[in-house]
């Protein structure tokens, strides 16, 4: 569990997110570029948009952290708030392919087969990449206002929240699944040839969205710990500890749940803008609720209540996936699953937490620690 | 026939034996006497001669010939004079003949067979019979027909077999009729002579229809009229009792995640699964009477696989509870995450042992289903299955409020710190009531191999209904749940009609949201002086 960051590791803080910065800004890519395709440290076109997805899913999980990890929320709708950012910019991407189309139409191809012969008027602000842009990040906010708005304020809380959430990706999926909704269908969005007049299938143009997934997600973690860091940032802590000590104390807490909810939604958008064009597709299967709570297993992995265990969790689980799946791809719905089982009851900490531990135990070995009793009551 | 029937009332001085024998002497005879009298106005004078089996010979040879003419002939030579007897016959006929040796016989046979089936034993298939009469289209079947409907006893049969009549006699020459026929109908409710009295209605528009035609015309538009009137609220019955099924299945599982949560505050999103297991037992068991067992006994395989379901989800939740769950009390959305956790290692090891689709066969009682009314009719798997939940609701009833176990579980969902104090073992109630609501979660499954497919997606169709349940009825309260589970799952079925199934779930989401702003503890929610409740 995190406690607020002490002045004396502020600087340490500060040092090491200018060292992670230059390991994936420089390093990185100049081992993709410059070393002959052979040599063992090279890293491939391949892995490097790997790694740039598994990124843009880091975004996805501190949002999820933020909300769940400090505020004791626990949203399973995440994937609703990547979909719809991922869908937005989708749009965009879909609407440049153009006459490369395979049916040489101007429309998306799901519309030729699907006979719609007209762009459908929802469609019209994603002809210009600030549509996609914006609308990326404000569709999910505005939605995350009204869903947040009507279940906060009437101090819906806890389970009842996770269930509501879970049955909101459960509709969203159906939604988007549907033909008349003209999104694609299940097919959902796919075969893109250009961002901003740059192909898609050049890895230089993959290399610098990378580059632009690293950038976003300094920003993002910048703003994660500016909001924690803050006088806000403590209360949200302190309504994850106990909700009725900060009513009893003045505060609203619904409006700052409502924010951080909102905050969450926004990096979730964020992340799914990111996420497709560098995976090339997007269907309704990214929306639905496993891959909603497929989030949250990343944040427990890597330890929730902590910036940085999200971010390690996130990549941590995906390349595992990756891996996992190219040996038994059977298996991995029983790993995922006994990973649910296992972190939660043994490791509730996660990864980051464990090392800190460690680190604690090495530091002072005979000092006791006295923490406070923290749990919700049932 | 009402003449018959005044000679019969007038009889009331004999004894009974000789009144049912003289009774039915002249139903034969008046019957005998109207059939003959059919064929004679159809026109076929060769057909009232002496000679019972010549005829049907040369019929049976005419139908071969090429000609068509002479085929038709033989058709309804055959139609009039023969019986189910020569259905052997025919079909070795058939089997041998052209492609248009066959299409004469066909209806022949069809009418034939029917006919006959008109006085099985079983009341499905005389019912069928009646109903593919009126398909055939022949008014040669009217007089069977009129004979079958007065001997029927059971109300549906004879139904069908009235309705196949006048349905038949619409097309009759006789307009006085025709207009009885349209008049019956009408009085029927059927639904299934809709598009024939339109067609009536429409020759009444025509240009050139005839008075007759317009009498006929306004007798069919009060006629359509009314059986769409009542079609509507048939629909409407049909679809409440639809919403009931579905409340049923949603209440048998959310009552066992609702007790679970009530008791021990854990969210288990592996009750879908428990109850994917019980409908896999099901499976098991069934696989097992059709290697071991006589196929007579095939039918015993549902009741023993009721406690197989139970016992099996059961010890499932036992091993569960005492293996994950017992290390998360108090810890609310981590027992969420674990068992959901749980949820997909048991829903892929169903995928990799059992593949993707498993169907269990309906034993014979539960095939089929009743017509209580006209346009009305009830599956029996679906009343079966609320007639189940209703059993486990007075069942847990009866556990909850009038055993020891149940006073320990109230009092322990009550005060936890308390209960414990005053020497009550706590944690083996959590362990029997999670193993019970688990075992419930089996017979639910059970229950749902009567109605779909077993699959391991199988709980996640229900899950997310399940806990919406749960959510609107609020923790602590039998009653919130069965509320819960009668407004959802009616509201359901409502919607579906004219939203599709995804935006009816839709809409329910938005309705659950928008009534939890109202009541934010659901529907009855547990009083208390807690601030965090």
């Amino acid at each position: 569990m995190p406690e607020p960051i002490p002045a004396q590791q502020d600087r340490r803080l500060t040092l090491s997110f200018f060292a992670a910065g230059l390991i994936f800004l420089v390093i990185i890519p100049l081992l993709n570029v410059l070393p002959s395709e052979d040599a063992w440290f090279q890293v491939s076109d391949f892995r490097l948009n790997q790694f740039g997805k598994f990124l843009a899913f880091a975004i996805l999980a501190l949002g999820l952290d933020l909300i769940w990890g400090y505020c004791g929320v626990l949203s399973l709708g995440q994937g609703v708030f990547f979909g719809l950012g991922a869908y937005c910019m989708g749009m965009y991407l879909a609407l440049q392919i153009g006459a490369e189309s395979v049916y040489g139409s101007e429309l998306p191809d799901f519309m030729v087969w699907t006979q719609v012969k007209e762009l459908p008027l929802f469609w019209y602000p994603f002809k210009s990449f600030w549509g996609g842009f914006l609308g990326a990040i404000l569709v999910p906010v505005l939605f995350a206002i009204v869903f947040g708005f009507l279940s906060f304020r009437s101090r819906i809380k806890g389970v009842y929240f996770a269930i509501l959430t879970q049955a909101l990706a459960f509709a969203a999926w159906l939604v988007f699944n549907r033909n008349e909704t003209r999104l694609g269908g299940t097919n959902g969005l796919t075969d893109f040839k250009q961002l901003l007049g740059f192909r898609l299938s050049d890895p230089s143009t993959q290399r610098g969205l990378y580059l632009v997934t690293v950038l976003a997600l300094g920003a993002a973690y910048l703003l994660c710990r500016y909001i924690v860091a803050s006088r806000a940032g403590n209360v949200l802590v302190a309504i994850r500890d106990s909700e009725s000590r900060v009513t009893f104390s003045g505060y609203t807490p619904w409006r700052y749940k409502l924010f951080v909810f909102v905050v969450a939604a926004g990096l979730a958008g964020l992340a799914g803008m990111l996420y497709v064009p560098q995976v090339g597709i997007i269907t309704p299967a990214q929306i639905g609720v496993l891959p909603s709570l497929e989030v949250v297993i990343w944040v427990a992995v890597g330890g929730r209540g902590t910036l940085i265990g999200a971010i390690v969790g996130a990549v941590a689980v995906n390349y595992g996936r990756s891996v996992l799946t190219n040996y038994f791809p059977e298996a991995w719905p029983f790993i995922l699953g006994g990973l649910f089982v296992i972190v939660v009851t043994m490791f509730p900490d996660g990864l980051v937490g464990m090392l800190r531990k460690a680190r604690e135990r090495l530091k002072a070995p005979s000092a006791p620690v006295i923490k406070a009793e923290g749990g919700t009551a049932p | 026939m009402g003449g018959r029937l005044s000679v019969v009332m007038r009889w009331t001085g004999i004894p009974h034996t000789l009144r049912v024998l003289g009774c039915s002497f002249v139903l034969l005879c008046g019957l005998g006497v109207q059939s003959a009298w059919a064929a004679g106005e159809s026109g076929n004078p060769g057909s009232g001669s002496p000679q019972p089996a010549s005829p049907i010979e040369s019929a049976l040879l005419d139908l071969q010939s090429d000609d068509a003419e002479v085929r038709t002939k033989a058709a309804e030579v055959l139609i009039q004079q023969g019986d189910a007897s020569l259905l052997p016959r025919l079909d070795d006929i058939r089997e041998e003949g052209s492609r248009a040796v066959r299409m004469a016989i066909k209806p022949v046979a069809d009418l034939l067979k029917n006919r006959a089936n008109l006085t099985s034993d079983s009341p499905d298939s005389r019912r069928s019979a009646a109903a593919d009469l009126a398909m055939g289209g022949r008014a040669e079947a009217i007089p069977y027909l009129k004979q079958a409907a007065a001997q029927e006893a059971v109300w549906w049969v004879r139904y069908t077999m009235e309705e196949s009549q006048y349905y038949l006699e619409l097309t009759a020459e006789d307009p006085a009729v025709q207009l009885e026929a349209v008049k019956q109908l009408g009085e029927l409710r059927s639904a299934n002579s809709v598009p024939a009295l339109k067609a009536l209605i429409e020759a009444g528009h025509a240009a050139e229809a005839t008075d007759q035609h317009k009498a006929l015309a306004t007798a069919a538009t009060a006629a359509v009229d009314y059986i769409e009137s009542w079609g509507w609220w048939a629909n409407i019955i049909e679809t409440f009792f639809r919403g009931i099924s579905l409340s049923s299945i949603l209440l048998i599982m959310a009552l066992g995640l609702a007790i679970v949560f009530g008791l021990m505050g854990v969210i288990n999103m592996a009750h879908g699964e428990l109850m994917m297991i019980g409908a896999y037992a099901t499976f098991i068991t069934q696989q097992a009477f059709l290697a071991w067992f006589s196929p007579e006994a095939f039918d015993w395989y549902f009741p023993v696989a009721l406690p197989v379901a139970f016992l099996s989800a059961a010890a499932f939740g036992w091993v569960l509870e005492a293996t994950v769950i017992r290390f998360l009390y108090g810890r609310l959305l981590e027992t969420l995450l674990a068992t959901w956790g749980v949820s997909l290692i048991l829903m892929q090891a169903a995928r990799v042992y059992f593949g993707d689709l498993t169907a269990v066969i309906a034993p014979q009682s539960l095939r089929g289903g009743a017509q209580v009314m006209v346009g009305v009719y009830l599956p029996y798997n679906r009343i079966f299955i609320i007639v189940l939940s209703i059993v486990c609701v007075l069942g847990i009833y009866f556990l909850l409020f009038r055993s020891t176990l149940g006073v320990r579980v109230r009092a322990v969902t009550q005060n936890r710190n308390m209960s414990a104090c005053l020497g009550i073992p706590t944690r083996k109630v959590d362990a029997y009531t999670f193993a019970f609501a688990s075992g419930l979660a089996g017979i639910a499954g059970w229950a749902l191999t009567m109605v779909g497919n077993v699959d391991p997606g199988l709980g996640q169709n229900y899950i997310v209904d399940s806990f919406m349940v749960v959510v609107t009825g609020g923790v602590g309260k039998l009653a919130g749940t069965i509320w819960a589970a009668l407004g959802i799952g009616g509201l359901n079925k409502l919607i579906e009609p004219f939203s599709g199934a995804v935006y009816g779930k839709v809409f329910i989401l938005i309705g659950v949201i928008l009534f939890l702003q109202w009541r934010p503890q659901g529907l009855f929610a547990a009083k208390g002086r807690s601030a965090d409740a």
